[in-house]
């Protein structure tokens, strides 16, 4: 249709506008049918969470629980992109810390500017997530490994500069990148929906996309169609060591210090977030839709926990019994749509 | 001799309200080897599936050796003495034959362990009887294909099978095995085994078959005895009309060189390899499986490397270092497995058929997704891709139509030269008479095609040359006139 359209009119400007319009209504379309369980279970949980918590709905709470799944959501999207390349990132936790931990001592304690220290911060985890994916294109060895190996590394890296300790920043331009507000909005979760515009872009729009699924579904076919796969390897672990670093660099503006043994267990939540979102660990299936949907789910579990006051402790039970019982139902689905 | 060992009547299998079988008979001799004949999709594995009892039968009457019976799942079809070899082998790779043999119901000893000893000797009883000399202690991953699928045998066998069905058991075998397959054959049915055997190769069906059953579109056609039927009248049944020219072939005046090979090697693999391609015709590789042919062509497209010698294109010296080289200059290489190394099976005939273009389609740094609607349209339009839309899954598609999709993705890549590695391998009669037909439609337009094969009436009818290729060397060349079934054996067995 609307390639027809476009020979038979000269009108440009109103068959953009209409192409522009299937897009939109297709792909809100395509949203709704491939994450129908999960947007079911986000329903139910707000639902019963607006009950049980007066609170939960005000504009207040639903801006914190955005701000403090923005961490997640970075860690989750560049995991995400590896996951659907068949791999696995166990090491983004670690450069979250190290990378929070390294510009912080660059700031406070090397008398470094704002500015170079967070490029010098950024630069360094992003060199991890590249190191990873050189190890991982060029070795052989298992992503599992590889980062398992890089996750030790960057900690013990963070920890090794801070001699253990957590260095503290009252420099009101650095610590307001984590702070800050734009308008009633938290910057951390405006640099999250960039992230978010940015990866759904690169995902669906541009060649790297459309290499990673080919990657993630049949490696060999990939490399025989002529694409560059250690490149494309290497690439995605560059950014998620990227939005690592970033998320460790706004996290630590935000607790006023670099602390080098924060964030353990973040590439968990990030893992799960995926997983729930309905990226296959097999690889090659998976949108990036899934995963926010994932990450917010997570978040608005943690978020609901605290306001009915259950101890953290509970909520990790919680936690783990809604995510095992979320992709069990969502695995009968699929089942029974073959 | 005559006794009837099982008779299936008025079969009804719906599938999401579809029809998959509808009034389906057959009926098995005692020990015969009974073909089953049928284009992909017509409904042999959900037939094979009922008999198997994996899948229960809608309506209709399952008769063994005159009784009526209700196969209740695999268990009970295994108690029946009914016993399926499927295509894919499904074996444990990493452990040992007689564990395999054995898996699931190992002999224990008194107190309750695997008792090895005795598993053993009665593995080696079982080789004995079939004439096998395979050392029933090594690790299956060891064997070769062909080994493992005697293995299969054996393994089903040892369940006191009455009723074997093989599923394309000679798919992946060189000529060699399958003549020790057929021997194997043979001594089943002495021992009273009655046996359905699948396959697409029509040769095979004439060598080992006693009748034959075709069925289409789900439906039973005929059964006819193989000693008074022949190819055209079987094709015929199956596709429901005539295929003319089986084989399409217009050979014409060759072109200039445009690919020379000079003494390509690789340490193991193959060794001073030499060949050349001209525009507008077809050389074939024929040789046994493993012999290098696809290692060669794996080297000249780039996608390996090679020790020494020289591959030249166009009169000008080039060095390939990866797919992506040699598609820039023209060439392309369909390759044998297409599910492994031609397909991203989960995703769509879209996704597939533009992943080698996708640079043409870059506006920016996006994917320009109208623009490539048309080109995907142009190739499922000109290569007969049977589907509803460009969106659905190709691992859905059937084996000639996902081979149709593969080799659209390469003509996309607007190549020079083609090189086709086992171009029909596990398609049926109809899809494989368009594949020869496309291949001759590209070869006539000026293309230059190499075509690796393992069936040889497909390189004689196909090539204007032929190299034989055995372990790893070129053994001869063969012209167009000179090319026999002899002679490309003798070759390839080196015993010329």
């Amino acid at each position: 249709m609307a390639s027809q359209s476009m020979k038979q009119s000269d009108d440009m400007s109103y068959h953009h506008s209409t192409i522009i319009n299937n897009i939109i209504i297709r792909s809100f379309k395509n949203f709704i049918t491939n994450n129908i369980g999960i947007l079911i279970a986000l329903l139910l949980i707000s639902i019963i969470l607006s009950f049980a918590s007066p609170v939960f709905l005000s504009q207040e709470n639903m801006l914190s629980v955005l701000r403090q799944v923005s961490t997640n959501m970075c860690l989750a999207l560049g995991m995400t992109l590896i996951i659907i390349l068949g791999g696995i990132d166990l090491s983004v936790g670690s450069i979250v810390a190290m990378a929070g931990t390294l510009t912080v001592g660059f700031i406070s304690i090397g008398e470094m500017g704002i500015i170079p220290a967070i490029l010098l911060g950024l630069f360094i985890g992003t060199l991890c997530g590249a190191a990873n994916g050189a190890a991982i294109a060029y070795t052989g060895i298992p992503p599992f490994i590889v980062t398992l190996a890089m996750m030790m590394i960057a900690r013990g890296v963070g920890y090794i500069y801070s001699g253990g300790q957590s260095i503290r920043i009252f420099d009101e331009s650095f610590t307001s990148i984590g702070t800050g507000y734009l308008g009633m909005i938290p910057y951390p979760v405006i640099y999250m929906l960039v992230f978010i515009v940015v990866m759904l872009v690169v995902v669906n729009r541009t060649r790297l996309g459309t290499y990673i699924y080919a990657l993630g579904g049949n490696r060999e076919a990939a490399r025989l169609s002529g694409i560059a796969i250690k490149r494309v390897e290497i690439i995605v672990y560059t950014i998620a060591g990227f939005l690592a670093a970033f998320a460790g660099i706004v996290l630590a503006a935000r607790m006023y210090s670099g602390q080098p043994s924060v964030a353990q267990g973040y590439e968990m939540d990030a893992i799960a977030a995926c997983v729930l979102g309905g990226i296959s660990m097999s690889g090659g299936i998976g949108r990036i839709s899934g995963t926010i949907l994932g990450v917010i789910v997570i978040g608005i579990i943690n978020n609901g926990l605290n306001l009915l006051g259950v101890n953290s402790f509970w909520q990790l039970v919680a936690k783990g019994v809604i995510i095992f019982l979320a992709v069990y139902v969502d695995m009968l689905k699929r089942k029974k749509a073959n | 001799m005559e006794q009837v060992a099982l008779q299936l009547s008025h079969i009804e299998k719906k599938f999401a309200g579809v029809h998959a079988l509808k009034d389906m008979y057959f009926n098995l001799k005692q020990c015969e080897v009974h073909g089953l004949l049928g284009e992909n999709g017509a409904g042999k594995s959900t037939l094979i599936k009922i008999i198997g009892g994996i899948y229960k039968p809608d309506a209709g009457e399952i008769k063994i050796n005159g009784k009526t019976e209700i196969i209740n799942g695999i268990k009970d079809a295994q108690a029946r003495g009914i016993n399926v070899i499927h295509q894919e082998i499904v074996l444990v790779p990493y452990i040992s034959v007689y564990e395999n043999i054995f898996l699931g119901r190992e002999p224990r000893t008194r107190l309750g362990f695997k008792d090895h000893r005795q598993m053993i000797a009665k593995a080696k009883i079982m080789m004995e009887n079939m004439g096998l000399t395979i050392d029933v202690l090594r690790p299956v991953h060891e064997l070769t294909i062909a080994q493992q699928q005697l293995i299969e045998i054996v393994k089903a066998i040892s369940f006191n099978v009455r009723i074997l069905i093989m599923d394309e058991p000679t798919s992946s075998l060189t000529n060699k095995e399958v003549e020790q397959l057929f021997i194997m054959i043979k001594k089943l049915t002495e021992h009273n085994v009655s046996i359905i055997y699948i396959s697409h190769r029509m040769d095979e069906l004439f060598t080992i078959t006693d009748r034959i059953t075709v069925i289409r579109d789900g439906s039973y056609i005929d059964t006819v005895n193989t000693k008074q039927t022949n190819i055209d009248e079987l094709v015929k049944l199956m596709v429901g009309r005539n295929l003319n020219n089986y084989y399409q072939r217009h050979y014409q005046e060759n072109g200039e060189r445009l690919l020379e090979v000079k003494n390509l090697s690789k340490k193991g693999v193959f060794k001073n390899v030499n060949f050349h391609l001209k525009k507008g015709e077809i050389l074939g590789f024929a040789g046994l499986m493993g012999a290098g042919r696809s290692e060669i062509m794996q080297a000249v497209f780039g996608a390996d490397q090679y020790d020494s010698g020289e591959i030249y294109f166009d009169n000008k010296l080039v060095k390939l270092k990866s797919p992506q080289d040699a598609i820039d200059i023209g060439i392309a290489l369909v390759p044998e497995d297409r599910k492994k190394q031609g397909l991203i099976l989960g995703n769509s005939i879209a996704f597939n058929l533009t992943l080698t273009v996708l640079k043409q389609f870059m506006h920016g740094c996006l994917v320009n997704q109208q623009k490539q609607k048309d080109i995907i349209q142009y190739y499922i339009d000109k290569l007969n891709i049977k589907t509803p839309d460009a969106d659905k899954i190709v691992g859905q598609l059937s084996g000639g139509n996902q081979q149709k999709v593969v080799i659209a993705k390469w003509l996309a890549t607007k190549p020079k030269i083609i090189i086709l590695d086992e171009p029909t391998r596990g398609i049926d009669i109809g899809a494989k008479a368009e594949i020869y037909q496309i291949i001759d439609e590209l070869c006539a337009s000026g293309m230059a095609i190499i075509m690796i094969s393992s069936e040889l009436p497909e390189i004689i009818n196909m090539c204007d040359r032929v190299c034989v290729v055995a372990n790893g060397q070129i053994q001869g060349e063969l012209s167009q006139s000179e090319l026999t079934q002899e002679k490309i054996m003798k070759l390839a067995t080196g015993r010329a």
